[in-house]
Formats: C-alpha cells, sequence, structure tokens
C-alpha cells in the first residue's frame, strides 16, 4: 500500500455503510492519520445504491478514491460488491457478505441477479473472501448488527490493530444496554472469525 | 433536533463541509439562520437548529428563507440562509434587488451545486448568481476551509455591506474531514435604521444604487487581489514543473493538487470578482495555464476576454466533476504525452440498476397502484419521493421539471390539449411540501382559469425526498415543537376549489381512491384529492402487525407485486398458455415479514387471500402439531 489507504464500502441504502466507514474514519484518526470520507445522501437513501470512499493516510487531498485505485473493498451485498469491484487494484482484496438484497427491478423480472457475484469478481481478477454476514447477525439477534460483523470482518486487513477499531466500534454503543454492547462485541468477533476462516479458504458455519 | 452542548473550541473533529459551516456559523454570533430543505445542503440548517443561542427556522421556500435572512441583516444582525443550487433560482427575485441595498449585519448565502448530479433536476452553476448579483462568491475546498471561509464571509459582508455567497458543492457538503474549531463570538445586532434612500427600493433609489454596487465590486476586485486566501503555490517540495500551471477553486482545487502535486497552482478562495492581475502575472510563469473550474466555463471566459491566455474547457468537461481521472489523461493530451491508462482497471462487471425505491409501506404507493388503473390519462408530477411514480411497476407519471410545476403544467397540458385528446384527463400530483413550497399558486392559476385538473395532494406529513423534515403541514417546526398547522382542505376551498370538489381519502383504502379519482376525473374543473396518512420515516407513523403469505394459496397472479411494495418479493416465475392463446407470466411471493409494516395494501388485490397476519399463520402451524 502506498502513503494512502483507499477503501471502498459498498451496499445499500439501510445497511448501515455510511456508519460503518465512518467508524473506520474514526479509528484512522485516532491513530494520527489526515482523513476524508465522503456521505451518500438524497436519494441512494431508499434502497439505492451506496457506496462511501474512506482514505486516510498523512495528508489526504481529493476524497475520492480512482477507479483502480482502492485498496479493499467491504462489500455488504453480493451484487454491490461486483457493481464496484472494477475501482479495485489488480489482486487486491474483496470481503464480503454473501447475503442477497434483490432490488424491485429483479422482483419484476425486468433485470437477472448475477447467479454468482464471488465467482465473477474472481474471475475478473479480484482477491474474494465471503461469508454470510446476514446470517451471522441474524444469528445473533438482529440483522442490524450486519455493520459491526463487516467492521470485525476487516479488522485484521488494516495497517492498524484490530483493537483500536473495536473500541471505536464499541464506542458507538457506550450509551446502550450492556446486552447491546456485548451484541456487538460478538458480532465484532464473529466478523474477524468469519473472515479468517474465508481467507483460510475454510466453509463457514452460517 | 434538541440543543446540544458545542464541542469545545480547539476540538478537531470529523466534519462535514455542511457541519462545518453550522459550526462556524454559531461562531460567528449570528442571529437568525433560515433554510428551506434540499440535497446536499439540508444538513446546514439541521445541524445549527441543534446549537443554542441562535433562532433557526425551515422557511416555507428558498425565496422566504432568504428574504428572513435579510430582515434580519437589515436589523442589524447577522444572518445565515442555505439552499440546493435550483433553490436560488426560487429566491433569485430577491437576491437580485438585495443587492442594491445591501446588508446591515453580516449575511452570508450558503448554496449547494449538485455537481455530478447525485440527486436534482439539474446541474446548475451557481457561481453565475456572482456575475448576475454582482456579489463576492467564496469557494472553499474542504471542510476546514468550508468553516475558516464561513467566518471570512461574515468579515467581509460587513466590510463591503454585501450579501456573500459560499459556493458549496456535494463533494463538499458530503464529505467529512477534520476540522479545528473555535470560539463563539458574540455578535451584537445594530437595530434597524430607517433610511427609505436605503431600504425602500422604488426605481429613484433603486437608480442611485447601481452606481455604488459597481464600486462595491471594483473593491471586492481589489481585495481579490491581496487576499491570503487567493494564493500560488508551488509544487511540492521545491519541485516546481512550469509545463503546466492551474488557476483552480473548490474541490477541483484537491483534485488538482493530487493529480499533480509539482504543478504551480493558483488557487481561488475569493473567486469571484476575480484577481486578474495576480492571475495575469501566474499565467506568465508557466508554459500552458489551465482554468480548472467546476463545471461551466466562467473564470476562462473572463480571462479571456482580458486577454489572458488560458485553456479550460477546450480540454476539460464542461459537466461534473474534475476528479484526477478525469484531469490526468486531459493534461496528458494536452501535452501531448501518452494518455496514462487508468491504473490497469478491472472490467466493469455487468450488474442490474437499483435505483432508490419508495419505502415499505410508503403511503404513496396506493396513490400510483391507483394511477396506474387508469386509463386515458395524462399525469403531471412534481418533485418529492412521489416522482419516483414515473417508474417501475406504476409507470404512472409523465412529467416533472421543478417544485411546484406539476399545478401550472397541468393547466397548460388542459388548455393545450391536441386535437386527439378530447378526452384526456388531466391529473396533477403533487406533495404538501411541494404544495406549500410553489404550488399553491399554480393551484389558484387553474382556479382563476377555470382548468379541468383533478390534483392529488399527497399530505404525508413530511418533507420525505429529504429526510422527513417537519413542514407548515405538520404543525412542527425545525426543533419538533408545536407549531400552528396548515388546514389543506380550507386552504384549497379557500384558493376556490369547491366545497364538493375537496375530499381527503386515506390512500391505504384502494377502492375509494379508484372511485373517488374515476369520479373526480369525469367531471369537468378542478377537484383536489387530499391523501392523508403520514410519511413511514416520521413519528406520527405507527407500525400494523405484519403480514405473510400462504404458500399453498398464493397462485402466482402476481397482483400484490403492482403496489410495488419493496417488501414483497418473488420466490418463483413461470409462464402459462392460457385456454385463450395468450401466455400469462406469473410470479409467486413472499412477504419479508421483519419488514412489513402491516399496512395492508398488498392484501387488496390479492384475489386468493393468500396475504394473512404472521402471527396467525405462526398459531395455525402451533395448532396443528397439538
Ligand atoms: C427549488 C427546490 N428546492 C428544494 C428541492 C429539494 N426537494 C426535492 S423534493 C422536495 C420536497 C418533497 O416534499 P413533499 O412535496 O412533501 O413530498 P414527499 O417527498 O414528502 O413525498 C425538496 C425539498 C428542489 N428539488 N427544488
Ligand atoms: S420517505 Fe416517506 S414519502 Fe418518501 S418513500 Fe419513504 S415513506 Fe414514502
Ligand atoms: S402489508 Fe403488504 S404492502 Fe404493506 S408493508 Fe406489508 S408487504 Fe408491504
Amino acid at each position: 500500500m502506498s502513503e494512502i489507504t483507499n477503501i471502498l464500502v459498498v451496499g445499500i441504502g439501510g445497511q448501515g455503510v455510511m456508519t460503518a466507514t465512518e467508524i473506520l474514519a474514526e479509528a484512522a484518526i485516532a491513530l494520527g492519520h489526515d482523513v476524508k470520507k465522503t456521505e451518500v445522501a438524497g436519494m441512494a437513501q431508499r434502497g439505492g445504491v451506496v457506496s462511501s470512499h474512506l482514505r486516510f493516510g498523512p495528508k489526504v487531498l481529493s476524497p475520492q478514491i480512482a477507479p483502480g485505485e482502492a485498496d479493499i473493498l467491504l462489500g455488504f451485498e453480493p451484487a454491490e460488491g461486483m457493481r464496484w469491484a472494477h475501482m479495485l487494484r489488480p489482486n487486491s482484496m474483496a470481503l464480503m457478505n454473501t447475503g442477497r438484497l434483490t432490488p424491485p427491478v429483479v422482483e419484476l423480472g425486468l433485470f437477472e441477479y448475477p447467479e454468482d457475484p464471488v465467482q465473477q469478481m474472481k474471475e475478473a481478477g479480484t482477491r474474494v473472501y465471503a461469508f454470510d454476514a446476514s446470517a451471522i447477525a441474524m444469528e445473533l439477534g438482529d440483522i442490524r448488527l450486519g455493520n459491526t460483523v463487516m467492521l470485525g470482518a476487516i479488522a485484521d486487513q488494516l495497517p492498524f490493530p484490530a483493537e483500536t477499531l473495536e473500541k471505536c466500534v464499541l464506542k458507538r454503543f457506550a450509551r446502550k444496554s450492556e446486552a447491546v454492547i456485548e451484541q456487538n462485541r460478538k458480532a465484532f468477533a464473529a466478523g474477524r472469525a468469519a473472515a479468517a476462516a474465508a481467507l483460510k479458504g475454510e466453509a463457514v458455519p452460517a | 433536533m434538541a440543543a446540544v452542548m458545542p464541542a469545545p473550541a480547539q476540538s478537531r473533529l470529523l466534519m462535514s463541509g455542511n457541519e462545518a459551516v453550522a459550526r462556524a456559523v454559531w461562531e460567528s454570533g449570528v442571529k437568525v439562520a433560515a433554510a428551506y430543505p434540499g440535497t446536499p445542503a439540508t444538513e446546514m440548517l439541521e445541524v445549527i437548529s441543534t446549537y443554542p443561542d441562535l433562532y433557526s427556522e425551515w422557511s416555507v421556500n428558498e425565496k422566504t428563507s432568504l428574504e428572513v435572512a435579510f430582515g434580519a441583516a437589515m436589523a442589524g444582525s447577522r444572518a445565515f440562509c442555505a439552499m440546493k443550487h435550483v433553490g436560488l433560482n426560487v429566491a433569485s427575485d430577491a437576491l437580485m434587488t438585495l443587492t442594491l441595498t445591501g446588508v446591515a449585519g453580516g449575511l452570508v448565502l450558503a448554496v449547494a451545486d449538485d455537481v455530478g448530479l447525485s440527486s436534482s433536476q439539474n446541474e446548475q452553476d451557481s457561481r453565475f448568481w456572482g456575475r448576475f448579483a454582482h456579489v463576492p462568491i467564496l469557494e472553499p475546498a474542504d471542510s476546514q476551509e468550508a468553516y475558516e471561509y464561513t467566518k471570512l464571509a461574515y468579515e467581509l459582508s460587513e466590510r463591503f455591506q454585501t450579501i456573500v455567497i459560499l459556493r458549496l458543492t456535494t463533494r463538499i457538503c458530503h464529505v467529512k474531514a477534520l476540522v479545528t474549531v473555535g470560539e463563539r463570538v458574540p455578535h451584537v445586532a445594530a437595530g434597524f435604521k430607517k433610511e427609505a434612500a436605503r431600504w425602500v427600493m422604488v426605481p429613484g433609489a433603486a437608480a442611485r444604487r447601481i452606481p455604488l454596487m459597481f464600486e462595491r465590486e471594483g473593491k471586492l476586485r481589489e481585495e481579490a487581489e491581496v487576499t491570503s486566501i487567493n494564493v500560488v503555490e508551488s509544487g511540492e517540495g521545491g519541485k516546481t514543473d512550469r509545463r503546466v500551471g492551474f488557476i483552480t477553486s473548490g474541490p477541483a482545487y484537491m483534485h488538482v493538487r493530487e493529480s499533480f502535486p509539482n504543478a504551480p497552482v493558483l488557487k481561488l478562495g475569493l473567486s469571484f470578482p476575480a484577481p486578474f492581475e495576480k492571475i495575469r502575472a501566474f499565467a506568465a510563469t508557466v508554459e500552458h495555464c489551465v482554468v480548472a473550474e467546476e463545471v461551466e466555463p466562467l473564470l476562462e471566459t473572463e480571462l479571456k476576454a482580458q486577454g489572458i491566455k488560458v485553456i479550460g474547457k477546450e480540454i476539460l468537461p464542461r459537466q461534473g466533476e474534475l476528479a484526477p481521472h478525469v484531469l490526468k489523461p486531459a493534461i496528458a493530451r494536452l501535452l501531448g504525452e501518452e494518455v496514462p491508462k487508468v491504473a490497469k482497471t478491472l472490467p466493469p462487471l455487468p450488474v442490474f440498476p437499483r435505483p432508490p425505491t419508495m419505502c415499505v409501506a410508503c403511503p404513496h404507493l396506493g396513490v400510483y397502484y391507483t394511477l396506474s388503473q387508469l386509463r386515458n390519462v395524462t399525469i403531471s408530477g412534481d418533485i418529492g419521493c412521489y416522482t419516483l411514480g414515473f417508474g417501475h411497476p406504476w409507470n404512472a407519471l409523465d412529467a416533472c421539471i421543478s417544485m411546484g410545476a406539476s399545478m401550472g403544467m397541468a393547466l397548460g397540458l388542459d388548455k393545450g390539449r391536441g386535437a386527439a385528446e378530447k378526452d384526456k384527463k388531466i391529473v396533477a400530483v403533487i406533495g404538501d411540501s411541494t404544495f406549500l413550497h410553489m404550488g399553491m399558486q399554480g393551484l389558484l392559476d387553474i382556479v382563476y382559469n377555470r382548468g379541468n385538473v383533478t390534483i392529488l395532494l399527497l399530505d404525508n406529513r413530511a418533507v420525505g425526498m429529504t429526510g422527513g423534515q417537519d413542514n407548515p403541514g405538520n404543525g412542527r417546526d425545525i426543533h419538533g415543537e408545536e407549531a400552528p398547522r396548515v388546514d389543506f382542505a380550507k386552504l384549497v376551498k379557500a384558493l376556490g376549489v369547491k366545497e364538493e370538489r375537496v375530499h381527503e381519502v386515506n390512500p391505504y383504502e384502494l377502492p375509494t381512491l379508484l372511485k373517488r379519482l374515476r369520479e373526480e376525473t369525469k367531471i369537468e374543473e378542478p377537484s383536489v384529492i387530499i391523501t392523508n396518512e403520514p410519511c413511514v420515516l416520521i413519528t406520527d407513523y405507527h407500525k400494523l402487525k405484519p403480514f405473510t403469505v400462504i404458500d399453498d394459496k398464493c397462485t402466482g397472479c402476481g397482483n400484490c407485486l403492482d403496489t410495488g411494495c419493496p417488501a414483497i418479493h418473488v420466490t418463483k416465475r413461470d409462464s402459462v398458455v392460457k385456454p385463450s392463446g395468450k401466455t400469462v407470466d406469473l410470479a409467486w411471493v413472499r412477504i419479508e415479514s421483519s419488514v412489513c409494516t402491516g399496512c395492508g395494501l398488498c392484501v387488496q388485490p390479492c384475489a386468493p387471500d393468500a396475504i394473512v397476519h404472521a402471527d396467525t399463520v405462526a398459531k395455525v402451524s402451533v395448532m396443528q402439531r397439538h
């Protein structure tokens, strides 16, 4: 990686993509980096495509990651990972949730959902590590834990310790009940484990 | 939003450009802040409303917001107004004359251009207004500058006694970066000083103020020559490559710096009036002088008229952002170098589009379901969540240009009917906030000129599109506190719509809605059908018990899919050939009960009664086990 780390977080409106990116940004700031992070608002909120660019390093100028320059892609939805895969440097890593969300245009039969997004991304030249973060979140009792699972998954791929990120995640819930904090702790750990297993090429128990 | 304790001075915070502007407004001692929501500007006022010690409001439209802020500035207070780019079209009438009066207290207008068109109906360049109204334009390049320039704008505004436009773009408003904040300095209002020659713009008085406006512009141009925010930067680490130099402003500056670290750059923070002499001197130090401005060639044209040799839109696009992957190849071509392949990128993979949808159980769904059942109708649309009705599965909105236009367009469609359209029904669809913003006047025009239009006024008690803000239609102010509430039925009657032509309907009651629409479109005079259920995003909305689909009963008719509720998913598709020889597509469905709010809409078109409350199914299965 060069001086600047470029992380691309993608998904659809309502999945917590923005919050997750913001937490990543907070972790980078805690370690003394300069940071820029793009937001999406307006139309994209309602079930539309959401992507957030996070750039950090000694000094960040342009807030945008240029096509072909993302170091890691964190995909909250498989087809969305596919949509943005070309933003990655060839041979870079994509960490992907396999939990699908089909849009109305697919439900109505106007478009097809790609058969195997992960496989297609691999064939195009991306190292993809996939796991079912949605199922893990449901298992832990709340689909909304999905973004904590995803943050756990990226935690060991950053140029700083996973614990820094975990602290920033839990800080978000500081005012919530101990049970919520514990749930997020578990979700973070489960995400880490899922990514580690995927990296080892093991099947992940959902 | 409730007031919160602002972060202490010297804190370094991760802030969007909008948040940074809001903080600076508070620190500047602003007394009055007004806006009408609009992406990407909305958060400025939302955040300001959480700060203590200042008055903030959602205004009815951008023109009123600017007038409110101007009034405060006449009274000697510092005032602030924010809007999206198209808002200034609405507010421009006020702007074009308040530039003559000038201001007493500082007045800053933040205008957010949607460069790249992420959520707007056009991509106009607000820097034109600086030229048109002869007022200064400041262009921050990131959050820290958004913060600093806002404070500077108040100084300039008071020193030159003029409104100052802070020109933002989506990349400033919606990018978060680190900002070091400061202390609040209270500002004391001088009070309104009666002075007819200054504040009453009758022709004689206005004529006397025009020369003063030009004089001010001249002084501001001198200021632009000396201000520290118009600065020449040499290449990084002393390595300056003088083959290409850039004159740039706003977010384009960051892209230029990122792409060409060794190039000399003249960064314009105060970009209008432009410092011609500084620019002339800079241009003489480089081989090619490129103007990188988003989006129109405004500065470029002025510089060329000054005889300064610059290159601009000959090599750069006139639309969208000047991101590094746009700049780099353009400059390579200019220098006759090999155009760098964008970092050996991977091929884009084909994926279905994922346009924004209406929410699960949105009160607009029933309206569009019903409209899609009507034949021989032209639907004049407006701006809001309901604009999405043009798309699948409804295809029930035929035109949309600007806020409130559904009314006038409908009247025009009525009066300008084509020869074969004698029996065509004209329906106009408009949201509550849009109606109050600019639609009322259009309805009055329909009534006054005896138009034959059926109006659907979708009162969801919120500005849904921009995130569910409060408005005069829902009886809550910007702080969520109780405020006087408009009575839409009384309002439209007062505008002259006949008592018996005004109906309130529940948009989830499909048969009533269809009946009303059929009746009213038959009657050849203006009628208004008001829907009365809230947007699901706001606290007024209450969830009911969720539904589910009984698999065995679902016949695959797919009728429920025509509501467009995103909680309904297809599980299986097939097609059958009917005895008549016609092929019919079938789609079996399930409902995602975890997101279904039990609105009951999809239950109504389901012929075999396959959609039932989820808990009744659970009970049945429990009983079966016993
Ligand atoms: C002049 C102007 N100002 C602001 C906007 C941003 N904007 C788009 S739609 C809308 C209002 C939508 O509210 P409403 O009409 O109540 O419809 P809803 O979205 O709630 O269905 C606003 C403020 C705009 N497009 N044009
Ligand atoms: S935000 Fe409100 S009005 Fe807009 S689609 Fe959702 S429910 Fe409908
Ligand atoms: S009842 Fe039907 S239309 Fe209403 S929210 Fe549930 S699935 Fe959607």
